[in-house]
């Protein structure tokens, strides 16, 4: 059988799993060393998610949970595309979205916090790249919300993005933050981050030029999944 | 597209927790709302050679991780992944911690090796997600002969390997300890 081995996943391009000053990792992180096995073909290969899938509102989070109106808050469209580590279009990657609403709550019964909810968002959406990488959702930029870890700690507008490439070792979840938010450096959780640098890489930067004139303004953010380190080409198996 | 030489000169873009909410996008119907068309649930296969599996996330207080989301990924009963890979997801239950999905057990993958499903947990406090295998107690003898598993204690092994359940509607218990002195193996995969 013809391999397709990824990169290793450079762990230091990620955050530690104990990281103290977010007090959930401290119970939750493993103590001893991973054990590196061979890439096996569950790793190289995965699900596979087709546009057919998707419900025709899928990646408009403005209208998708509308009960007559659509979701307050700052209407905003998200695009970019999702590469590999070789800078390669990686198609048909199924993103899962998940957010707070415009005052920072979430659609979900362990959220307790004091903001409304909007009848007419539940903060949950998709889309799947197209041939050259690329994808769009539409929603409302969701506000920062306190939470309980050192005292009251703020979150910053974030947005929880869920993404499988073509191959199990590319499986990823992250989350994506907003240009300019003063609350980035602040937060316990993007600080899990040790690098400054890296985070930036977590930055979604206004698209002022992709704006819908009078109606959403436009935030870039592009993806990085683990890469192959031969070519498709020399290794492709028939058929796969 | 061009077929330039392959550097790696992008980086990965960085994990970050999914945090206690993670329901709402990959798994509503957790909290009520309606799954989305095609959306991979608990039950990735029904049929002969289907099985249930069961168990708990305990963090290193020993105490049941009630917030975890677990993807499990496999092959069918006759060994074939990629198109015929068997792939679903299933969360922690809010009150009991129990997790629960149903799957084919694998066929044998590669020769000399031991079938097993591949695992991953995701949950608030993890900040990149945790990769561990659910191997099968019947393949004892493969599970101790296998390459991947060499340099894994006896008691690591023993963390891999489903129990057979004796009562309730599973066939097999997993539970996983993220901490502590009954810690799962986690993989660098």
């Amino acid at each position: 059988m013809t391999v397709h081995p990824f990169y290793r996943r450079e762990r230091n391009q990620h955050p530690p799993a104990l990281t103290p000053n977010y007090k959930s990792s401290v119970l939750r992180a493993p103590f001893r060393p991973l054990v590196s096995p061979e890439q096996a073909e569950l790793d190289w290969t995965g699900p596979a998610f087709g546009h057919d899938m998707l419900g025709p509102l899928d990646n408009d989070l403005i209208r998708n949970a509308s009960a007559g109106g659509e979701a307050l808050g700052e209407r905003i469209i998200v695009h970019g595309r999702v590469l590999d580590e070789n800078a390669r279009p990686v198609p048909n990657a199924l993103i899962e979205v998940w957010q707070a609403n415009a005052g920072g709550r979430y659609a979900h019964s362990n959220d307790t916090y004091l903001a409304p909810l909007d009848p007419n968002f539940s903060g949950c959406g998709r889309t799947i790249s197209g041939a050259d990488g690329t994808y769009v959702f539409r929603t409302i930029k969701p506000g920062p919300y306190p939470w309980p870890n050192n005292g009251s700690d703020w979150r910053p507008a974030h947005i929880h993005l869920s993404i499988f490439g073509e191959a199990f070792a590319q499986r990823l979840i992250t989350q994506l933050y907003f240009e300019g938010d003063p609350l980035i450096p602040l937060c316990p959780i993007v600080n899990t981050i040790p690098d400054p640098a890296i985070v930036e890489r977590l930055v979604a930067r206004l698209d002022f030029k992709n704006q819908m004139p009078f109606d959403c303004l436009a935030y870039r953010f592009d993806i990085v999944l683990r890469g192959r380190r031969q070519t498709y080409f020399e290794n492709r198996e028939e058929g796969a | 597209m061009s077929d330039g030489p392959f550097d790696g000169r992008l980086k990965e873009t960085p994990s970050q927790t999914a945090g206690p909410y993670v329901h709402i996008g990959t798994a509503p119907q957790s909290i009520g709302r309606p799954a989305l068309p095609n959306q991979p649930g608990p039950v990735a296969f029904e049929g002969t050679g289907a099985v249930t599996v069961e168990g708990i996330v305990y963090d290193g207080a020993g105490e049941p991780v009630r917030d975890a989301m677990i993807e499990f990924w496999g092959a069918d009963p006759d060994g074939r992944v990629g198109r015929n890979g068997l792939f679903g997801r299933t969360t922690s239950d809010f009150r009991t911690g129990v997790y629960r999905f149903r799957t084919a057990r694998p066929g044998p993958l590669k020769a000399g090796t031991a079938p097993y499903i591949a695992i991953l947990i995701f949950a608030r406090g993890i900040n990149l997600h945790l990769a561990t295998r659910l191997y099968f107690p019947e393949n004892r003898a493969q599970i101790d002969a296998d390459p991947d598993l060499r340099r894994v204690s006896p008691s690591g092994r023993a963390s891999l390997t489903a129990v057979k359940a004796s009562d309730g509607e599973a066939d097999y218990r997993f539970d996983i300890h993220l901490q502590g002195e009954n810690e799962t193996v986690f993989f660098d995969v």
